[in-house]
């Protein structure tokens, strides 16, 4: 049996507190900028908060994993340099990559520290993992959410470096790193300026009869009718009309969160080191409920009892939550 | 971007006098409340960033008036205004009373109470988010901090809110 790490979201501070309180094994976090894919407004740490923060978690027994998991653009890889000098300087226990360049650079100047493959590098086969692992020294790769589990227990057999699956929150476009969908109505990018559906564009019209529109950019992309659960405004779960779908319908996604709590068991049979939770922009309360919830399982299965997981509906996106293609191919 | 907020239900002369005399009476209490959570967090103003001087509507549909707050740390405003007569504001966030304590607490996730429907937040979406996080990053209570600042009293007052509350959302289902 692995180890099952259980890795958690951290926001700011408190979160992280709240994280290392509520039983994480490790809490992954990223800096004030671009350099993550979280970079929303009034979120993540400044140096001195993450300082702190490597400090208490060491003090628990929890890890620190920065985010650096966005691509730099051309002639602007000094933040991506900086922000590595800076959490190798600050203690993380590893650091979360995407970009090949940002890889490259942490393995030559920083070879002691430990390389994660984030979901952004969208590597899903042998081939291309073991690849990162040769060249860049990765120890570990978050898988993107497209595989099925006796998928993932065949990777596990072909590559050299533990496995990391996602098993709760937000479930989007399973492209990560690739979808630039934010793009094209906010001339930003999820993937290099780490924010899809950035704030400032995102607008929520309600109506007297108690719908309320969701737009982004000046766009509708989703109504929600009075009595309806809403989700996030993102375009991959926009509600659309075509002339075969007068009504509007989910072209890409649904408002849905991931939950594998009752795939933990055949997830670390399968040999996954780690389980991710999703939800760096969540509040301490999902942040505490939420890792709460999955360390009881956790420690349940590991002792060899039956998990018995706390509900977490109230906390998913649209109150659905979906096993997606870890259950079934036939996922959208 | 500026707009007043639209009043949930126009109030009887009577309601419209209860209302201006809550806020009178609410004044003193927001102001020593804002001022001391201000001295006890100051690093909260560091994650709002540039919404320091963004007028949020603060609109507890179930308390007679609504509140006006600017969280600029060298101008602080947190004042109790009449819910007939909003002030313009760039960010409106609104719903029940003890649901908007508890996200203050961050006692219940702020994103869950979007998705529910029970969280109706317009305007200047960025401003909100912002406050959110800020908010977020306090540890403590408010709330209970609060209360304190009124000895037994205040205390039994939060627990009658919140088993009024409690029961309330029974009544509410999912909300």
């Amino acid at each position: 049996m692995t180890l099952a790490e259980l890795i958690c979201p951290a926001g700011t501070p408190a979160a992280l507190r709240t994280a290392v309180e509520a039983g994480a094994d490790a809490v992954y976090c990223g800096f004030q900028n671009a350099t993550n894919a979280r970079n929303f407004p009034g979120l993540n740490f400044t140096p001195d908060e993450l300082a702190e923060a490597v400090a208490h978690a060491h003090r628990h027994g929890t890890k620190v994993l920065l985010a650096l998991n966005t691509y730099p653009p051309a002639g602007k890889f000094d933040l991506w340099r900086d922000a590595a000098d800076l959490g190798a300087r600050l203690g993380v226990d590893a650091m979360i990559v995407a970009d090949m360049g940002v890889a490259d650079y942490i393995a030559r100047h920083h070879p002691q520290m430990r390389l994660h493959l984030s979901v952004q590098a969208a590597a899903s086969s042998p081939e291309a993992i073991r690849y990162y692992c040769e060249h860049f020294g990765v120890k570990r790769v978050v898988l993107p959410r497209i595989l099925t589990i006796p998928e993932i227990r065949q990777i596990r057999t072909e590559i050299p470096c533990e496995i990391e699956t996602f098993i709760f929150g937000n479930h989007g476009l399973m492209v990560e790193g690739r979808c630039s969908l934010t793009n094209y109505l906010t001339g930003q990018s999820t993937n290099m300026d780490g924010v899809c559906s950035p704030a400032s564009d995102v607008e929520y019209i309600r109506s007297a009869d108690g719908s309320m529109a969701s737009r982004l950019a000046g766009f509708t992309i989703d109504t929600f009718g009075p009595q309806e659960m809403a989700g996030y405004p993102t375009i991959c779960k926009g509600r659309y009309i075509a002339p075969s779908q007068p009504d509007g319908y989910y072209a890409f996604e649904e408002p849905v969160s991931l939950n594998l709590s009752r795939l933990l068991p055949e997830l670390i049979d399968a040999g996954v080191h780690a389980f991710k939770i999703e939800g760096r922009q969540r509040s301490k309360s999902y942040v505490r409920n939420v890792v709460r919830a999955f360390r009881q399982a956790v420690d349940d299965i590991r002792a060899g009892r039956h998990a018995n997981m706390a509900d977490l509906i109230a906390l998913t996106e649209g109150q659905k939550q979906t096993q997606g293609a870890f259950e079934t191919k036939k996922w959208r | 971007m500026s707009f007043a907020a639209t009043p949930v239900s126009a109030p009887k002369i009577g309601g419209k006098l209860a209302s201006r005399l809550a806020c009178v009476i609410v004044q003193p209490i927001l102001t020593r409340l804002v001022h001391k959570i201000a001295h006890q967090h100051p690093s909260l103003f560091a994650r709002l960033g540039g919404h320091q001087a963004t007028d949020y509507l603060i609109d507890p549909v179930d308390l007679p008036f609504a509140l006006h707050l600017r969280p600029d740390p060298t101008a602080l405003i947190l004042r109790a205004v009449p819910r007939d007569t909003p002030p313009q504001a760039n960010a409106v966030i609104r719903g029940r009373f003890m649901l908007l304590l508890e996200l203050v607490d961050s006692e219940t996730d702020g994103d869950a109470a979007f998705f529910s429907r029970a969280l109706d937040i317009s305007g200047d979406t960025e401003a909100v988010v912002r406050l959110r996080n800020a908010l977020d990053d306090m540890d403590g209570s408010v709330v209970e901090e609060t209360a304190n600042m009124f000895g037994p009293a205040g205390r039994a007052i939060l627990a009658r809110l919140r088993r009024s509350y409690a029961q309330g959302a029974k009544g509410f289902g999912a909300r």
